[in-house]
Parts: structure tokens; sequence; C-alpha cells
């Protein structure tokens, strides 16, 4: 039987109300690399030295006033961690790291100063932002699923509670049916941010009308796209709401146990699952007689097998069932014949994290974001060549303008300035996804739109890329990730992505044709068509997109043989052009291997027979006159 | 009345009946749907991607792994699914050994077959294929993995056919590949050698290792003396290689065959299936009689054989010690032919022509094999005596009738059915009714006979009842297996044969896919029997005059129990894990939890502590050690009769002993 949530909560706000301020500690997995626990340690021991009060925990009995050092989750803006915000001065320092603690609280702490040198510079007019209220990141976001990260100390349950945690739990097992839960979600028009899209409501439903005497439910927290962690960052920032999410869609289906299959190379969102686990059944939240209903929900936690195919769910429910990790035909759906056979729904964790906020709020209230047919928000772990990289959170219906340029705050060139003009690419949704043009900037973003343009929504991933990206390079980088993380059961995913990764290889040596190109786009259409699952079928979007929007490039690798953006070293033909060379030597002193002859003030040359295609010229030179390779330091 | 539920395969209405997927719809409709995974007895698997229809409305699926559905608008051949088709077997030939002149499997290969069906013209892929080492190390299979392209099919046949899993898949997309337990040999694992998955691979990577060659060279020498022994389905099956339906009887054909070849005498199993009977069914009432071990399982079959003696070492003395009618007339040969013949034994050849690939490996048992000699010298299959012929240029079907020689080619009806499932029991109680029921004329035993893999019987003689089991498929014996053990078994006598059917599904028939031939070859074998005017073993006098010139008169006499019986050994499953007795009832548990977070405390340096521990304290056979792979991380990582333990060697065995 559970405990009473709204005296946890009252008695967690009268601890809370002693608490003057906070200075709360990104402790995601970003920040923890980039020194975050460190700053706590030091802020600890340099308030303790400044004489002021400070807690790490709030308890019940300490009545006195006090500031408040607190961990949380993942807070997005990544790329400026560690980050430490203090509330409720809206300070967000950025880069802060031990060294800066003692002068936090000296003048933050003590003399209520803002220190400009950790608040947030804005690249575009040099302003200083003092938080969250006025960094464009922050400002142009709507964080719900990710409200609470950033903000709440994940480890407490007593917190989740007081900002109403458990809430929709609550109401689904004591006042709903499972029909009404299913049916608001349907009405909700929540959607699966696994990368699929298919209404959750309908999932649901589908596996609450199938008769079994057991049922499971199974979040799908393999996070394998590289270089997303929407997934990751809910774990660690807001565990509860996974859980929550899991027990309204047991209420829901009829389930009474449930699976949390978590990437074994996420350990810190392992852990905190499970503390968040044990807390919840230490409060009766999760076991036995939920809510007073009489209705069970035992959850486990399971780390994953280490294969991207794992987030398949096929393959996942094999993988838990402790067999190889690969995928079978559907049907049957894992709503008729799931885990061990028995009726199954299995969510992405973002998805279930939407779930509570939808009980609690009503379906209508979450149609009140995003697009018609894809409500809500969606997280996009951004990243490339953009000025702000980090975890953000947007309505659907955003369009890729306003999250590169405002939220990301513009392209970078080659040289790291921001510089619009320079944008040429953006690949969405990670090594399944595609890539997206300039044309495509204004496309209000939804699980419709993306798909029609030759990308998808996905895991979430958004990779922008300049000028000086090449696309057959890009199509090949996730055309090798999928052949490497390939399950290797059916014969077109496995045999060929190989063959594919092969003509990409021909096509950026200078060994292919036209034919090649007509081959390598026959090859991705039966992998799209003939594969098993859904790594198969969507292997090769990065290749059919690429080919779609950047035919030319890949024409003047076969046809021409070049590379115009220079990446591709064996079509790379480096030379000086002498109208711009002044003849300042840069070149020459960097080249390793002697390649760069010429006298001073005059236009140097470089010899192809000694040049490697180190690109380290192009880098030295100031005036842009070495052309024909890319720059590398 | 129910309405008839139809839908449209390229346009023709087709009533759906019981068919599992629309693949066996369109079969019945008369369209072959290229497939290299699906098998009619096995599991879906769904992953070849050969058998794709077009569905109105849900677009391009495999045809295997989707359930027919009234209504539904199928295409089979559009220009897009053929293209697709074509593609995906040019994906495959890319990574394909391009060596199909040399290959054994040439002209049976269904890779071949399909490549032309579908009109692959070019290969415009980069030929790649992996460089892995041809493992020869079976007496009975080549595996060469070289060829394999992971359809899948052998991994299932042993896992959900014969319950053993001794391949299966190890690493990841273009580097998949099909290995045996950390890559042993295969004679080093637990294959029985049953062959089941040669029988379904679609290409060379599993083949039967042929012993051809060898055989002709003994044939062609003038100084031996060459003596054949035939098994009883080979007669129903060999015509199949050359163009005959399924179920005929061929025995006068192949005999007259391998005189032509030059063989010298030629003899039948069924003779030594008649001996069995007498021998087996002597025991079985030796063992009624004196307290013996029950239940009796019978020894014919040499895949069980070894899946006993790996799986159930404990049953082992449940186990009949006849030899089976193979290593019977391997004996007889010895004992006999030098008499007839005039010759040293050392000039005698035996040979044994049998529909099984594990009597190969049968004749190389300690236990057959004296001062370094064989009794049977060589071990052909059905298919290799197809193989065989035709490279003599003789077709089998257009020869005339030769009878066998005698007196070994003497045989009953009840020999003739020991190579169906059911039919070792049959012609046991052929005997038993006669000799313990006192009933002159009961033959036929139809109530053992069928398809079930798991079949019980009863029959009162001498008013007493005895409860008996036929089982074929390894998996289903292991639960029979597994039901002795656990006291739970209600049965007396239990026949086991590991191939569907029985040995007229061996892997060394031709190849058949489904049960459709082996049921046709059985009932060739009924046909036969029926044609036989002795239909009981006692009825076989040259049995009789056998025991009595060579074995001192009669069954289960101090020469027969030399000759004719035989002993078995407990096998290690792979070296892991040696002398565990997995299967003793009140074994303690101890379960190792293999999980990525266990993987790195390092827990398989545990596992051989452990293993070491147990054997240095003498627990073997009081331990059963299961290992668990990617468990759930909450479990513990060491339970010892399902407690946890601290994962330490020396705490295992602590807690071994405080359960004991």
């Amino acid at each position: 039987m559970t405990e009473n949530l709204e005296k946890i909560a009252s008695d967690y706000k009268e601890m809370h109300d002693t608490v003057t301020r906070r200075m709360i500690i990104c402790a995601g997995t970003g920040c923890i690399a980039n020194g975050s626990l460190k700053l706590y340690d030091a802020l600890l021991k340099e308030t303790k030295q400044a004489g002021i009060n400070v807690s790490v925990e709030l308890k019940t009995e300490d009545h006195s006033k006090k500031s408040l050092l607190s961990k949380s989750g993942c807070q997005g803006f990544c790329q400026m961690g560690p980050l430490l915000s203090i509330e409720p001065d809206g300070i967000l320092y950025c880069r802060a790291h031990a060294a800066d603690a003692a002068e936090i609280v000296e003048k933050t702490l003590k003399n209520n100063e803002v220190i400009d040198r950790l608040v947030y510079k804005n690249p575009t007019d040099g302003s200083h932002c003092r938080g969250t209220n006025d960094i464009p990141f922050y400002t142009r976001q709507r964080r719900t699923v990710l409200k609470a990260c950033g903000h709440v100390d994940p480890e407490d349950i007593r917190e989740y509670i007081y900002h109403d945690g458990y809430k929709a739990a609550q109401k689904a097992y004591t006042e709903m049916t499972d029909e009404t839960v299913c049916k608001e979600i349907l009405d909700s028009g929540l959607r699966g941010r696994g990368g699929g899209g298919f209404p959750t409501g309908l999932k649901w439903d589908l596996t609450r009308k199938v008769q079994g005497d057991k049922k499971y439910v199974i979040c799908n927290a393999d996070e394998g796209d590289p270089g997303a962690f929407m997934d990751r960052s809910v774990m660690e920032g807001n565990p509860h709401s996974v859980i929550e999410g899991m027990m309204i869609a047991a209420r829901g289906i009829g389930a009474d146990e449930g699976y949390i299959y978590v990437r074994a190379e996420y350990p810190l969102a392992v852990k905190r699952m499970r503390k968040a686990i044990d807390d919840a059944e230490k409060l009766g939240i999760l076991g036995n007689n939920i809510f007073g209903s009489g209705k069970n929900f035992i959850l486990h936690v399971m780390e994953g097998a280490g294969a991207f195919v794992c987030g398949e769910e096929t393959a996942l429910m094999a993988s838990i069932e402790g067999n190889r990790g690969m995928p079978r035909p559907k049907p049957p759906f894992p709503a008729q014949s799931g885990l061990w056979g028995k009726p199954t729904v299995i969510n992405n964790v973002e998805t279930l994290a939407s779930v509570p906020m939808i009980i609690l709020k009503g379906a209508g209230n979450y149609r009140s974001v995003g697009t018609e047919k894809s409500p809500g928000t969606k997280t996009f772990a951004v990243t490339g060549h953009v000025a702000n990289t980090g975890l953000i959170e947007v309505p659907f219906g955003t369009t890729l303008r306003e999250i590169i340029f405002d939220i990301g705050g513009g392209v970078l060139n080659s040289k790291g300035e921001v510089d619009n003009d320079c944008f040429k690419a953006v690949q969405i949704g990670g090594p399944s996804g595609g890539c997206l043009t300039a044309e495509h900037l204004d496309l209000p973003i939804d699980f419709d739109s993306l798909r029609s343009a030759g990308a998808m929504v996905g895991s979430g991933g958004l990779v922008v890329m300049n000028k000086n990206t090449c696309m057959v390079s890009v199509a090949r980088f996730f055309m090798q990730f999928t052949q490497n993380e390939s399950c290797g059961k059916c014969t077109p995913c496995r045999e060929g992505t190989k063959q594919m990764l092969a003509l990409l290889d021909d096509i950026m040596a200078g060994r292919a044709t036209e034919e090649t190109l007509d081959l390598l786009e026959e090859t991705a259409k039966t992998v799209q068509k003939a594969s098993l699952c859904g790594l198969g079928k969507t292997a090769p979007n990065p290749v059919l997109s690429t080919l779609r929007y950047f035919r030319d490039e890949y024409l003047a690798h076969v046809r021409d043989k070049t590379c115009p953006t220079g990446q591709c070293k064996a079509l790379a033909k480096p030379e000086i052009d002498p109208i711009l060379c002044r003849g300042c030597t840069a070149c020459a002193r960097k080249c390793p291997v002697g390649a760069i002859t010429g006298t001073v003030k005059q236009p140097h040359s470089i010899d192809p027979t000694k040049c490697i295609k180190c690109g380290a010229c192009a880098a030295a030179c100031k005036f842009g006159a070495v052309k024909g390779i890319a720059p590398r330091a | 009345m129910t309405e008839k539920k139809t839908l449209f395969i390229d346009g023709k209405e087709v009533e759906i009946e019981n068919e599992r997927n629309i693949l066996e719809l369109c079969r019945k409709a008369g369209i072959d749907i290229p497939t290299f995974c699906y098998q009619p007895e096995l599991s879906i698997y769904g992953a070849c991607r050969l058998c794709l229809v077009e569905i109105e409305g849900r677009g391009i699926l495999s045809s295997c792994s989707t359930p027919p559905e009234a209504g539904l608008k199928i295409k089979t051949n559009t220009d897009e699914i053929r293209k697709l088709r074509r593609m995906t077997m040019e994906l495959l030939l890319a990574s394909h050994p391009q060596d199909c002149l040399k290959c054994g499997k040439s002209t049976h290969c269904k890779l071949q077959e399909i490549a032309r069906k579908v009109g692959v013209k070019e290969i415009r892929y980069k030929h790649s294929v992996k460089d892995l080492p041809v493992d020869d190390s079976s007496y009975s299979l080549i595996r060469d993995p070289a060829k394999c392209i992971l359809c899948g099919n052998c991994v299932r046949m042993c896992a959900e056919v014969q319950g053993i899993g001794a391949v299966n898949f190890a690493n990841r997309g273009s580097n998949s590949v099909v290995i045996t337990a950390f890559g042993k040999d295969m004679a080093k694992t637990e294959c029985v050698n049953c062959g089941q998955c040669a029988a379904v691979c679609p290409t060379g990577a599993l083949q039967i290792k042929s012993e051809i060659d060898e055989t002709m060279k003994d044939i062609n020498n003038p100084e031996k003396i060459t003596v054949v022994q035939m098994a009883p389905a080979v007669r129903v099956a060999i015509a199949e290689e050359f163009g005959l339906p399924p179920g005929i009887d061929s025995t006068k054909k192949i005999v007259a065959a391998l005189k032509k070849i030059g063989v010298d005498y030629v003899y039948d199993t069924n003779f030594t299936a008649d001996m069995t009977i007498v021998e087996e069914a002597t025991e079985f009432v030796h063992r009624l009689q004196n307290g013996g071990t029950f239940p009796m399982f019978t020894s014919c079959c040499p895949a069980w054989i070894k899946y006993a003696e790996t799986y159930y070492p404990s049953l082992l003395n449940n186990i009949s010690s006849c030899r089976s009618p193979q290593g019977m007339f391997g004996a007889v040969v010895r004992k006999a032919m030098p008499g007839l013949t005039g010759k040293d034994n050392k000039d005698i050849v035996s040979i044994s022509i049998m529909p099984c690939t594990a009597k190969k490996f049968e004749a190389r048992r300690d236990q057959f094999i004296h001062d370094g000699k064989a009794e049977i010298d060589h071990v052909l299959t059905t298919q290799e005596l197809a193989e065989m012929l035709k490279s003599a240029g003789i077709n089998l079907v257009e020869m005339d009738d030769v009878d066998l020689d005698m007196p070994l080619g003497m045989y009953t009806g009840a020999g003739v059915i020991f190579g169906v499932t059911g039919g070792v029991m049959e012609a046991v109680l052929r005997f038993a009714a006669e000799k313990i029921g006192g009933i002159k004329n009961a033959i036929e035993f139809k109530n053992v006979r069928g398809e079930e893999g798991i079949r019980e019987a009863e029959v009162e003689l001498n008013g007493r009842t005895f409860k008996l089991a036929v089982v074929h498929g390894l998996a289903n014996a292991g639960k029979v297996a597994q039901e002795v053990v656990d006291g739970t078994c209600k049965y007396d006598l239990i026949e086991v044969m590991a191939c569907p059917m029985g040995c007229v599904g061996g892997a060394g028939q031709p190849v058949s896919e489904g049960l459709v031939k082996k049921k046709l070859r059985a009932q060739g074998l009924y046909n036969a029997d029926e044609h036989c005017a002795l239909r009981k073993s006692q009825e076989n006098t040259a049995v009789y005059e056998v025991y009595e010139k060579y074995f001192e008169g009669g069954p289960a006499t101090h020469a027969a129990h030399e000759n004719l019986h035989t002993t078995y050994v407990a096998r290690p499953k792979t070296d892991l894990e040696l002398d565990m007795n997995r299967t003793a009832k009140d074994a303690v548990r101890v379960e190792l939890n293999l999980s990525g977070e266990n993987m790195r405390k390092g827990v398989e340096n545990l596992m051989g502590d452990v293993f070491a521990k147990i054997r240095e304290n003498g627990l073997q056979q009081q331990t059963k050690v299961v290992v668990t792979f990617g468990h759930t991380g909450d479990d513990p990582m060491v339970t010892v009769a399902g407690k946890t333990v601290e994962p330490e060697a020396d705490k295992v065995v602590e807690a071994i002993k405080a359960v004991k």
C-alpha cells in the first residue's frame, strides 16, 4: 500500500521553505566529465569556510534557514559546462570550475554580485546573459519533458513528489480505468519518440484489448544513435518521470511487471534508475496494492547487451530473454506476442516521461503545443558546426531555422566563427535519418514533414554541417556505423550495407563511375525495401537523401574525380593560387614533407609528387590561397 | 458451416485452410516462392528475404512471416519483387566463394538453384569471401563456414528439433558467422553427428563427409573381399536420386548395382535388426526378472547414444547395452566372413550403407575398434551410394533385380521397419507378444506408428501392462529423459530415433524438405514389411544359425555379450564443463550470471575457478553449474541453490557443501 503522497509533498515543502538559496550543480555525464563534481566539493568547502550555513540534504528536523547545494541531471547546455544555477537569483554560471568556487562564494553568495566572467556571453552581440531567462539557447526552447532535469535532485524522490510527482499515477490507479487511461493518451495524440512515431495510445489500446494473464511494459532506454543523449538525460535527471510513465502504461494495458532496458554504457543512468526504483518501492509506489488499487507493478532494470540493434524492439525483447539480440519478423507484434510471448508494450524513455503530464493535465492541454498530427514537444541533441551545442526541447512545428540559428546560435565556419551563409546541410535522425538542405530551413518539423523530405525525427539527433563538409563522407560515416551495427541476420542489411560502404569508398577514392552511383542507389533501395527490421530499412537514408539533394557533389566525385570540399584525400588536388598567395612562407613552414617551395613574397607552389595531402598548408594559409584541399590543423 | 476464407494470389482466389503463412499458401496455389531460411518443421526466421511478396495496402513483406488473412491481394512476381530478389541474390553471391565446380554441393545446391531461378546474370559488387578455415574434424560432417549464407537453418534445426544447439551465431553484421561453442572443432563439441544441420543447409557450408574414394579403392583392390550391409531406410529413398518418387523398394536393384561395381557380398542390416530384437528382448526380460534398471531405452540410434552420453550420463544404465544393428553386423562379419570366404579378416572390407551420418561416428567408437582395426571400414550414406553409382556410370533404376546374398541377407518384416519411428518398438512387440504373451498372430501394432514426436502406447502381456513410448527428435528424447531423471517417467520401454520420422528422415538420405517425402518412405517400409513372408524376428532362422555357429548358441550367452553388446561413456559438452553432472535429480544448482556488469567484474575468471574448486572437492556429481548470459542486473551474480553467495570459488564450494 502506497504512502500518502500529499503528506510527503507537504513535509518536503516545509523543509524546502527553509532554503533561502539553492545552488544546483549539473551532474549530468557531460558536466561531470568537465569537473562539475570537483566544483561541488570546492563550493562545499568554500561555503563552510565562509561561514555560510549550507546543507546538501534536506532533513525534517532541521528548521534553520540555509542554502542548499544540490546536484541535478543534465541542464542541456553541455557545451558550456560545468553549469551552476543559483536560485532564486536566476543566475547560470557557465564553465564554472573548482578554481572559481572561492570567487563565487565571495561575490555571489555573500555580496549578491554576478560574476560577468562566468555568465554566458551572447556571441552575436557580446551581451552578458544572467541566466536561463535571457540566454537565447534557453528562452527559445519549450522544456516540458526536460523541465525538471536540471532543477530537481534526481536522487530525491521527495522532491519529485513535491513537484506533483506520482499524482498522475495515483489518478490513473484510483480514478481511471484501463480504458480511460488508454483513451486519454490516444486523445493526446502522443507519438512514439523512439523514431517511428507510432501513436502511443493506439499501441496501448491494442495491447489492452489482447487477453492475457500476464503482460509486460518495457522502457526502451537502449539509446544508440551517435550523438543522441536525451534518454540518458531524462533517466539521469528525472528518473521518476520514467517510472511514473511506465506505471501508467501498466495501468492502461493491465501489466504487473516491467523492464527498463538501459544501455550498459550509461552507468549513471543505470544507477539513478535503480535508486529511483528502490525509493519508489520503499514508499509503496511500486510493488503490491499500488495506491490501494489492489494492482501490482514491479520493475526491473536490465543493462543492454551493447549492440545498437538491441534498440529494435524485437531484438531488445530477445536480449531480455537472454538470447542473442536479433530482430524477428513482425507480425506477431509485441502487443500480441512480446516478451516471453506475452502481450507487451514497449515505449521509448521520452515517450514514457511525457505520459504523467498528459494524465495530470489532460489530453487537451497536451495538444495545445505542437502540430495537429504531432502534438507536444521533441528533444533534439544539437551538434556539429553550430555555436551552441547541447540538448534542447522545442514544440513540433518549430522550423530548422529557429533551431539552428536562434537556439543553436548560428552556423560556424571552418574557422569557428558564426557565419550563417556557411550553412550547407543538417542531418536529422541519426544513422537512420537523412540530410536536409537550406531549402528545408523553414520546414516546420514533425514526424510526417521530415519523413516526406527523406529524413526522420528518429531519436532526435541533429547534426549541423557547414559548406566545408563533404556529403559523400557524411553518407559514408553513417553507412560505416550501420554496417558495423547490423546484426547480420537478414541478407539485404548484412550484405547490402557492406557493399554500399564499399561503393562509397570507391566513390571517395576516385575508383567509381556514374554506374557506381546507379548501383549504389539501386542497392540502397533494395536494402530499404527488403530488410527485416527498422535498422536495415532506414540504414540507406543518409545515402538516399544525400544522393537526392547533393547529387552534383557525388557526380563531381565520379565524373570529375574531385571532391568539391577537398575532404576526400584521395581526390584532393592541392594547389596554391598564385594571385592570392602573398609569399608569406607559412604553408611551407608547416608542410611536414617539404612539398612546398617558393621564395619570400613570391607565390609558392606544391610538388604533387611529394605532397601527402595532409591539409596543413590550407590550415596555415591566412589568405585562402591553398585550394583543392580541406584545411586540417 | 463456416464460410470459406479466401485471398487472392496473383489474381487467383485461393482458399485459406490451416496454412501457417502466405508462403505455404502460395505453394498450395502452385507458386514456388524462393526461400533459404523457411523450413516447414522449424520456427519462422525471416532472414533471407527471398520470399518477398507484395500485399495490396501493406507493401512488400516476407511471405514466410505473414499469416494469411481473408481478402488479401497478393502479388508474387511483380517487376519490383523480381528486382529485389535478384539483387538480394546478387548480394549473397558477392560474398560467396564462386568455386562451384569444386564444391560437393554443386548441382544439389539451393543457392545455385535460386540464383538461376531469379535470373542473376552478373555480380556487380566486389567479390569478398570470408577467410575462414574448413572444419573437417568430425567423422560425419564437413563445415565450411565461408560458404555459409547465414540462413540459420542449422542453428534452428540443432536447437529446436534436436534440443542441442551445437552451433549458433557469433559476431555482427557482415562478420556474422555460425560457429560452435568457443569456436571449437565440431568433433570436440556436443554435436551428435545426426547431420540434420547439413540436411537443411542450402549451400555447401555443411556437407556430409564423403568416404566414396576410400571405399572404391577397396572395391577395386583384387586382394580385398568387400562385404556390404545396407540399412532398411536406404532402399526406400535412393531411387529419388535417380528421379523416382520416394517409398519405392529398390533393394534388389541396389544389390545389382553394387555387384556391378565390384562388391563381393551384399547383405542386409535387417538381418542384425532381427538379431537386435532377439538380443534386446532377451535383455528386457532379463531386466524384468532381475530387478534391472527401468525404463529401458533402445540403443539403435548413434546420435541418441551420444546425446545421452553428453546430456544424461546418469541414464546410461537405462539404455539397452545391445549394439545397434550396424554394430552387430560389424561383429557378425568378422566372425562369419573368414569362414565363408576363406580370407583373413585383414583382407575383408566391411562397408555399411546407411541413411545416417552418425553411423560414421558410431563405426569409429573405441568399442568397435580392436588393436587399431575397425570392425567396419567404411560407412557410406544413401547420398554417397547414389553418387558412387553415378560416378561409375550406373543408373540404378535400369538395373535388373538381383537377390541379396545369404545367409546374412535373410530378414523379416520386423527388421525392415527398423528404419521408421516406431518400427523398433513394433518389432519388439511382435517378438514379445509371442514369447512373453503367448500370442501367436500379433503382427501389426499400429498404435506405435505415426508422426507425433512423443507417442505412447500400452500393451498387456501375460497379465502385466507395459507402458511404451516412441520418440523421434532429440528435443523430444530430452523431455522423456528429463522425466526419468525427475522420477516422473511412467514408461517401461522407450524407443528413440534422433531424426524426424526416424531413419527414413536421416541426414544421409536424399535431401527432402519437411515431412512429406519422409512419410512416403516410411510407408514404403511398411509396404515392404507387408510383402515379407516372415514378419517376426524370431522367424529369422538364419539369425539362430549364426547364434549357433558363432555366439555359443543363443542370445545372452557370454559370446553374445562379448560381441553383440557394448558400453557407453559419459562425455563432456565441451572442455569447459568436463565432468559436471548436469542432470542428477538432487544436484545443487550453482548459477553464474554473466551480465554486462558482472563481465566487467571478471566473472569469467570466476567461472574457471569455480569449476576447478568443485572438481578439487569431488563435488562434480552433486553439482549442476548453469551459466546465464545477459540476465537482469538486479539478479545476484552467483547463487547456490537459489541463495546469493559471494563471488568467490571457496564460498561457492562452502555453500554447496552446506546444502549437501
